[in-house]
């Protein structure tokens, strides 16, 4: 909900100046980008033409193959699985099967070019049906339940491990109110190199993300919209070393959301920067194209840093994710830029600053469907003291116009949510919506005073790092740890051996499908 | 001393709980809810809210009583530290004491990926306008990070010369927590370094009684700054290096 009349006064052009020092920033990587591939894009080209399924050891059929391509997967591993369809008079879901039972497709002769590109023609027509199906069911609920739609749309996790309970659990939260429910997925599952297969009923503070799991939660929350005549979004995590294969599963399953960074595995799950800026892009592409709407993790520096000393590094990460989202052809309104509300509750005017730098990204960013996340690094235990932040926090909120509120829980730091904790958060969001639903357009702040002046600093404060950031390039600028202090080298991390440079003719029907159809850049 | 919860008059017993039950909302929820409440063994029950979470489950708050009581004289608990020293004095104890700087590493081990309680802990900055100890002018301070294998953490403790080991467990389930830390500190044994080393642990689910029963020479619950984990270091290496 764009705010009508500017109530910060802050600078266009320092503004612009902003957004095209990120367009500089972004422009070396996206060179970077376009002549590489990892293992994972080649694995996401796979699932997307149809490959799934796994062995009895559970290794996916998409890794299977990519494996089996060895060095050649540089090449784009699309061809060697259309040539074995074709070779085999398979359709995918025999020649997966023959896969899991360990035949080898690299062996198989080469089939005629004119008809590997016939086939991927028939395979990208059939993916571009689902995918475009899935849109065009979520436009015409959304369009159908117009009226129930609220805003800040209202966002929770469920996080119980299995998938069964987080049903349960989501359905509860969804009837509450809950507009957006988040399956949080089990830790370290962004670090496997492989999406697991199935359903799962085992998990460490979050639920594995499987295609099957998606499956079962959009189903449910299907069912209990249709009750509730109001669409429930799905949310999962788009980041770690299978970004873009997350991505394919969650067009494919019409989820609406994706948590999608392009900096955070890099920094906060050391991942390799080249692994994580070329996969971010292609998961992107897939996001754009099947109208999912990600979520940046820029709340990610305020639990590292010091919320108020490193606001700018949130504004700055906001801008080069805007720019890596565009340079995948993402529109604005998917750009789901994230923030945080996590200055130390002890702060004189706090509040003040908080509502200050919200206000600031909404008024920055106007048609993106901002994220807004809660207090989470000052919440110790005292459930009461919680709630009372929540409060302040679901006001900053409604008053300024965020789209995309993750709602505090009281026990943040005790445990993964319980049933009566989704409802205490949700009964607290919705009573400050209501009770202050035209306060926006009641105030304004004046001239010179703690809000304005708070803004216009750290619009500041961020045109002078992004400039830095520029100056060194943003690979040398991580390196050094200018965002969220923390310094990560080159060729550091995980996934860096899962990088490749493409190979001279390198086919991707997929990226070429994709990008004719967002038209985007290059 | 005999002791009771305390509400408005001394030993009257009064406690406040929430909680859910699977059940429909309506009369004979809150009866069924009050019924419950009195065979934990409360008396005078009260649900004075309740609330339908979904058809199936509903949300109660309760008041209640107790005739419990506790003998307090036989509660043994041991505070890691009972008076912290402040980063100064730390610097100055050490600077006293051993001459050198103290090597402390400090890592979130297992697949936990939460670092903000090692980082409140170990960073420059801090928590709460209190220090982390890389701000300690003597100690050299290492964070590690998130989802630090135990082996790697050990690896490091070696090669950095370690004279403390942190270890961070934030988010857990079905008590991963407890397995992942007994495995390090059998790992610890198996290397010889169990004893070359002071181990501590912190986080939500922690404290100084089951640190010390996992085998770790001190744990650290909410609340803990870098300067309580500073002073029970110190003395601790103090008391076993400096005996020697």
């Amino acid at each position: 909900m764009p705010a009508t009349k500017s109530k910060l006064g802050l600078s266009k052009q320092k503004i612009a100046g902003a957004r095209a020092l990120a367009a500089k920033i972004a422009a070396p990587v996206q060179k970077y980008i376009e002549k590489h591939t990892t293992v994972t894009v080649e694995r996401a080209t796979l699932r997307l033409l149809g490959a799934d399924g796994a062995d009895k050891d559970g290794v996916p059929v998409p890794n299977i193959v990519v494996s089996q391509c060895g060095e050649a997967a540089a090449g784009g591993a699309a061809r060697t699985y259309i040539n074995a369809l074709i070779k085999r008079s398979s359709t995918t879901e025999q020649l997966n099967e023959e896969i899991a039972g360990g035949l080898d497709i690299t062996k198989i002769p080469a089939a005629d070019e004119k008809q590997v590109k016939a086939r991927a023609a028939d395979l990208v027509e059939r993916l571009d049906a689902r995918v475009s199906g899935n849109v065009k069911f979520r436009k015409e609920r959304l369009a159908e339940w117009k009226a129930a739609e609220r805003s800040p749309l209202i966002y929770v996790i469920v996080a119980t491990g299995n998938i069964y309970e987080d049903v349960k659990q989501a359905r509860a939260a969804a009837l509450q109110g809950a507009d957006i429910i988040a399956v949080i997925r089990t830790t370290a599952q962004s670090l496997l190199d492989y999406v697991p297969y199935g359903a799962t009923t085992e998990g460490f503070g979050g639920t594995f993300a499987t295609q099957e799991n998606f499956r079962i939660m959009r189903k449910a929350l299907d069912e209990v919209a249709a009750q509730e005549k109001r669409y429930i979004r799905l949310v999962n995590y788009c980041s770690g070393l299978c970004m873009p294969e997350i991505a394919a599963m969650g067009a494919l399953e019409r989820l609406d959301m994706m948590l999608n960074d392009s900096m955070y595995g890099i920094l906060f799950r050391d991942i390799n920067m080249y692994r994580t800026f070329t996969d971010q892009h292609f998961s992107r592409m897939i996001n754009a194209a099947a109208d999912i709407t990600i979520n940046t993790g820029e709340d990610n520096y305020l639990t590292t840093s010091d919320a108020i000393e490193k606001a700018h590094t949130v504004l700055a990460s906001q801008f080069i994710n805007e720019r890596f989202a565009a340079n995948a052809g993402m529109p604005e309104r998917l750009m789901g830029l994230g923030h945080a509300f996590e200055m130390n509750p002890a702060t004189r005017n706090g509040f003040l600053y908080e509502y200050s730098q919200a206000l600031m990204a909404r008024e920055i960013f106007p048609a993106h469907p901002l994220k807004y996340m809660p207090p989470t690094k000052f919440m110790t235990g005292d459930v009461f003291k919680g709630y009372a932040m929540n409060t302040m926090f679901n006001f900053v909120a409604k008053a300024t116009g965020q789209s995309i509120e993750l709602l505090g829980m009281l026990t943040e730091a005790i445990h993964t949510p319980y049933l009566q904790d989704r409802y205490l958060a949700i009964a607290n969001a919705r009573y400050v919506h209501e009770n202050i639903a035209d306060f926006a357009s009641e105030i304004e702040f004046r001239k010179g005073g703690v809000i304005r002046r708070r803004a216009a600093q750290v619009l500041d404060e961020t045109v002078a790092m992004l400039r830095e950031v520029e100056k060194a390039g943003i690979f040398d600028a991580i390196a050094k740890g200018l965002f969220a202090e923390v310094k990560r080298p080159k060729d550091g991390g995980k996934g860096l051996d899962g990088v490749m440079e493409k190979a001279p003719g390198y086919w991707n029907p997929v990226e070429d499908h994709l990008r004719r159809k967002l038209k985007s850049a290059r | 001393m005999f002791i009771k919860p305390y509400g408005d008059t001394l030993d009257d017993g009064a406690v406040q709980l929430s909680f859910t039950l699977p059940v429909a909302a309506g009369g004979r929820a809150k009866e069924g809810a009050r019924q419950y409440v009195l065979k934990l063994g409360f008396k005078h029950a009260e649900i004075v809210h309740a609330h339908p979470l979904s058809p199936e489950f509903t949300f109660f708050v309760a008041y209640a009583k107790t005739d419990v009581a506790l003998d307090y004289s036989k509660v043994e608990y041991v505070e890691a530290v009972d008076k912290s020293m402040t980063m100064a004095q730390v610097d100055e104890f050490i600077k006293a004491n051993f001459g050198r700087k103290l090597v402390i590493l400090g890592a979130c081990t297992g697949t936990d990926a939460h670092t903000v309680g090692i980082d409140a802990i170990m960073n420059m900055k801090g928590y709460d306008h209190h220090f982390g100890l890389e701000r300690y002018a003597m100690i050299d301070a290492h964070n590690l990070g998130s989802q630090v294998p135990n082996e790697k953490l050990l690896e490091q403790a070696k090669k950095l010369k370690a004279d403390a080991v942190l270890v961070s467990q934030i988010v857990t389930q079905k008590d991963v927590h407890i397995h992942n830390l007994t495995n390090l500190i059998e790992l610890a044994e198996a290397e010889k370094l169990r004893d070359k080393l002071v181990m501590v642990v912190g986080g939500p689910r922690v404290n100084n009684k089951l640190a010390k029963e996992l085998g770790y020479d001190a744990g650290f619950g909410p609340g803990t700054f870098a300067e309580d984990v500073a002073t029970f270091v110190v003395r601790k290496l103090a008391r076993t290096q400096l005996r020697k």
